[in-house]
């Protein structure tokens, strides 16, 4: 009688430990093919990008870092326009944000913390406005910015910019707001703090976490963005206008060498941010 | 001298009437409870005074000041909060010192007035600990001390123990009133627990929907509540109110399923006013006895259910077609399914107006 | 008095953003609209739009834009689907490979064209592999003009490789936010992975897989450079056109005139996309 009841028992444990086997194998298995879809562009484009010149045109080529070099690299920065290039694309995400964030944010703030008639509506254009293909407005600026004197410089495509990434700047700072409790902001008022005090002492160094999230991802739209910034621009180009601009009468190892320097930046935003990814990214940008 | 005087203050959200012109009075060193069901409109009008809601009507008074159009900075006042409100980003010390840096005092005193409010509330080993190390327990003494180093005049506190489990919250109920002898500031707080409510306040005001009901001592909200609101939300099995009609003839009684119930002399002017009229009768399950046969003031009986609790036993029973609950001593034999007598001092009655619920006096 | 300095806050607090918003985005809808129709006499006037559906790059414009769509949504959000409901089995190092999924969130689409031109272009990644496994001996030209639909689907890898990122955090978002309780009790009531997936995962990912479908959708419109990265001209797209027509061709009239068909069609599947939203949010409580 035991000794039945010990054999069925483990007559049972065995099928279930295979299929926990062949479930883990098959989550895996799925998980790193998915990984090294969309990792193998990241490793090929570094691959081109830190390769010899005559390399880039090799045939057949390894998949294996088999002539490493910083030659098309050192091409690519030195390349006329290339590194002021960078410097406006800086420039012009740095101002997006700070513009962004300065303006922005206390219009989160008011719709974390207030109610007040029209909050719906004002909500309501801001969603609108975040779908809306504010890049391709470039067009119509152009001509004011010619007229306004901000045409071909940082200024103008800081500007575009600046509108394309408030709609998402304002929706991240008001839920950025939300997460800060209110009661914490009312007990520093009770303690003495005036309104602006509370903010300052309590608000703000809660949210800055995130907030300097926000700012990595308002960089990124901007560092990212390339119509606009090259209808706008001529000579002062960022990055990707200077790239898209050469594309038809550029070598490939330059392309290459401009992409890759394009996406390092993405895997360092990326992670520093991959905390905030799903609340931000994934309740803001859809 | 800080007594604190709301005068008709209304506040109105949308539709809601949150503070229906309420007006109160509570006297320096005062420790008065609110109390009332969520959304009777205690938390508002705690939160007029403080300054963090304003106010569409009436005036408020801390001590002889207008504090009405003040913020709530100008207000001196220290307010626990339900959620306690700590601060996430600052250690113990600073917490409780924040109030005191922002009204810039020197160095030392802050130090010291720290450490004397550490004490009073056993913080003296956590004051470099953030809150996120602490337990619930910890963090709700961070916030009183943190109210309390600020030796305001008026401490408000809005349900400060309803976060914690049923064990802690006796124990910091025992330290809420010790605290408050210890600083005789007025304080003024808000629950929607009766018990503490009835442990902690040297007055309560009982709340409905925007409106103060009744206030008074603890001991006359229980034995004597003006509504058939107030003695059913106070007590714990509530009040059981039955229904009755006030007899047409003769001296007056009420007649209640078989039973005739002669009120005391002092309640019979105001039945005798009532005769032929429906009247609901009010009485605790305290005080409800088993009695060996009919006599004065006696129910008939149906016993449900029995619950041993220990210190005395609950019984469920249906009386004239209404389910009542009785609290008789644990030694009583009783079993579910038995009909008793149940016997009661008229004095314990209290006589309700059917329609309007009030207290007939 | 300090009621009514608290009541006119909000707007103050949100008035340079709605300033900002009307200057740099109303106003240059109707600056759009005016260039478009406005003849130089500074009458109204279809000749930039006749200029528009004349020339010859125009049909394919339009063609190859909803063609693209059309492959590419759906693209990005099986894979996407399928990546979010693998990180939200939370395994040991999921965290690792959300992070990997995540990286093309902050590849701009052009970064992107030129990452899978480094694999299709003539003596490229795909081809060396080609050759060496002896399938080719000389490399296939993969973006050339007369490889169309191989151009094509060089294009709608690229940029499903890229937005599809964006989809699986909308989805592993929406996942998040449906309690656990309703996965475990279809363990509990005996349902297989698969079953579980199709009649409980996927209904209650309703509203996260339209919004996701109608954003990619809107963006859709605006592919751009990684057509221009991969295919030039060869594959002509709607934006691509505005670019041309203004850059190119000096001439921001027709360019504007692009740009407003580029608007309407967005405003267009805006507008159905809040009538979804209205309906769907009645139906999903928690969103």
């Amino acid at each position: 009688m035991e000794s039945s009841l010990a054999i069925s028992r483990g007559a049972k444990r065995a099928p279930i430990a295979w299929r926990h086997v062949r479930d883990q194998v098959g989550l895996y298995g799925a998980a790193i093919l998915l990984a090294l879809w969309t990792l193998a562009p990241i490793y090929l484009i570094a691959l081109s990008a830190f390769s010899t010149k005559a390399g880039v045109s090799a045939w057949p080529k390894s998949l294996l870092p088999t002539n490493f070099s910083t030659d098309t690299m050192q091409f690519f920065i030195n390349s006329k326009g290339v590194l002021q290039s960078v410097g406006n694309s800086v420039v012009v995400a740095l101002l997006t944000i700070a513009a962004s964030l300065l303006l922005g944010a206390p219009g989160g703030y008011a719709l974390a913390r207030f109610r007040f008639k029209g909050k719906q509506t004002i909500q309501l254009s801001f969603l609108i406005s975040k779908m809306f293909p504010t890049a391709i407005l470039s067009v119509p600026l152009a001509v004011t910015f010619l007229q306004l004197g901000l045409y071909d410089t940082v200024w103008g495509v800081a500007l575009i910019h600046t509108a394309m990434a408030l709609p998402f700047v304002i929706l991240l700072t008001a839920g950025i707001f939300v997460g800060v409790p209110r009661d914490l902001e009312e007990a520093a008022q009770t303690l003495g703090c005036t309104r602006m005090q509370a903010f300052v002492r309590v608000v703000l160094p809660l949210a800055l976490p995130a907030l300097a999230a926000a700012a990595i991802f308002t960089f990124v739209i901007s560092w990212n963005e390339v119509f606009a910034a090259t209808i706008i621009t001529l000579q002062h180009r960022t990055l990707p206008a200077q790239v898209l601009s050469s594309l038809n009468d550029s070598p490939l190892y330059y392309r290459f060498a401009g992409g890759f320097f394009m996406i390092v930046p993405a895997l360092i935003f990326i992670f520093l941010i991959r905390k905030y990814l799903l609340n931000m990214w994934g309740s803001v940008v859809r | 001298m800080a007594g604190i005087k709301f005068d008709s203050v209304r506040r109105v959200f949308g539709k809601t009437v949150a503070s229906n012109d309420v007006s109160l009075e509570i006297k320096d060193g005062e420790f008065m409870v609110l109390l009332g069901p969520s959304g009777c409109g205690k938390t508002t009008l705690l939160r007029c005074l403080a300054g963090l809601e304003r106010v569409d009507g009436g005036r408020i008074y801390i001590g002889d000041r207008d504090v009405t159009d003040l913020a709530p900075r100008d207000r001196k006042l220290a307010m626990v909060f339900q959620s306690y409100a700590v601060f996430p980003h600052l250690t113990v010390f600073d917490n409780i010192a924040f109030g005191l840096k922002m009204q810039g005092r020197p160095k030392d005193e802050i130090k010291r007035r720290v450490q004397e409010g550490a004490e009073l509330l056993q913080l003296q080993d956590y004051l470099a600990r953030y809150p996120a190390q602490l337990s619930g327990g910890q963090r709700q003494r961070v916030a009183v001390a943190r109210g309390i180093v600020m030796q305001a005049q008026v401490l408000l506190m809005d349900e400060p123990l309803s976060n914690l489990d049923a064990l802690l919250r006796l124990q910091m109920r025992a330290e809420l009133k010790r605290l408050h002898a210890e600083i005789k500031a007025t304080t003024i707080y808000v629950t929607h627990d009766q018990v503490e409510a009835l442990s902690l306040g040297d007055r309560i005001a009982v709340m409905k929907s925007g409106r103060i009901v009744q206030c008074d001592v603890p001991m006359n909200i229980y034995d004597d509540p003006a509504s058939v609101f107030v003695g059913g939300f106070i007590g714990t099995p509530p009040m059981n109110f039955l229904k009755g009609v006030v007899s047409a003839e003769g001296a007056p009684q009420v007649v209640v399923g078989e039973s005739r119930i002669a009120p005391t002399p002092a309640q019979t002017p105001a039945l005798a006013a009532r005769r032929g009229q429906p009247i609901l009768l009010g009485i605790r399950p305290e005080n409800l006895a088993f009695a060996s046969s009919a006599q004065r003031n006696t129910l008939r009986g149906h016993v449900v259910v029995v619950e041993p609790l220990g210190s005395h036993k609950l019984l469920t029973m249906q009386v004239s077609g209404e389910t009542i609950k009785v609290s008789v001593p644990p030694d009583q034999s009783v079993a579910s399914g038995n009909d008793v007598w149940l016997h009661f001092d008229a004095d314990k009655i209290r006589w309700m107006d059917a329609g309007s619920g009030d207290t007939i006096h | 008095m300090r009621s009514k300095v608290e009541s006119a806050l909000p707007y103050g607090l949100l008035a340079p953003t709605l300033l900002v918003v009307v200057l740099l985005i109303v106003v240059p809808i109707f600056q759009a609209f005016l260039l478009a129709f406005q003849g130089s006499d500074g009458g109204f006037t279809l000749a930039q739009f006749q200029k528009m559906v004349h020339d010859t790059a125009f049909l394919d414009a339009l063609k190859f834009t909803f063609l693209l769509l059309i492959f590419i949504v759906p693209l990005q959000i099986i894979l996407a689907l399928a990546m979010a409901l693998l990180i939200h089995k939370r395994f040991r190092g999921h965290s690792i490979f959300l992070y990997i999924y995540a990286i093309p969130l902050a590849i701009s689409d052009l970064a992107a064209g030129i990452a899978w031109l480094s694999i299709f272009t003539e003596r490229g990644y795909l081809n060396s592999i080609l050759h060496s496994l002896g399938i080719i001996d000389k490399p296939f030209l993969f973006l050339s003009y007369q490889n169309l639909p191989a151009v094509f689907g060089t294009i709608v890898i690229a940029e499903s490789w890229r937005a599809t990122a964006i989809v699986m955090v909308i989805l592993l978002a929406g996942l998040e936010v449906i309690p656990r309780d309703y996965f475990e009790a279809a363990d509990v009531f005996g349902a297989t992975a698969l079953k579980r997936t199709l009649f409980v995962v996927l209904p209650l990912l309703r509203p996260s897989l339209q919004n996701a479908l109608i954003i990619r959708t809107i963006f859709a419109f605006q592919t751009f450079s990684v057509v221009l990265a991969l295919a030039g001209r060869v594959i002509p797209v709607l934006t691509g056109e505005a670019y041309y027509w203004y850059a190119a061709n000096r001439n921001p009239n027709v360019a504007a005139a692009y740009a407003v068909l580029v608007m309407v069609f967005t405003i267009f599947i805006t507008i159905m996309y809040f009538r979804l939203l209205k309906t769907t949010d009645a139906e999903a409580g928690y969103d």
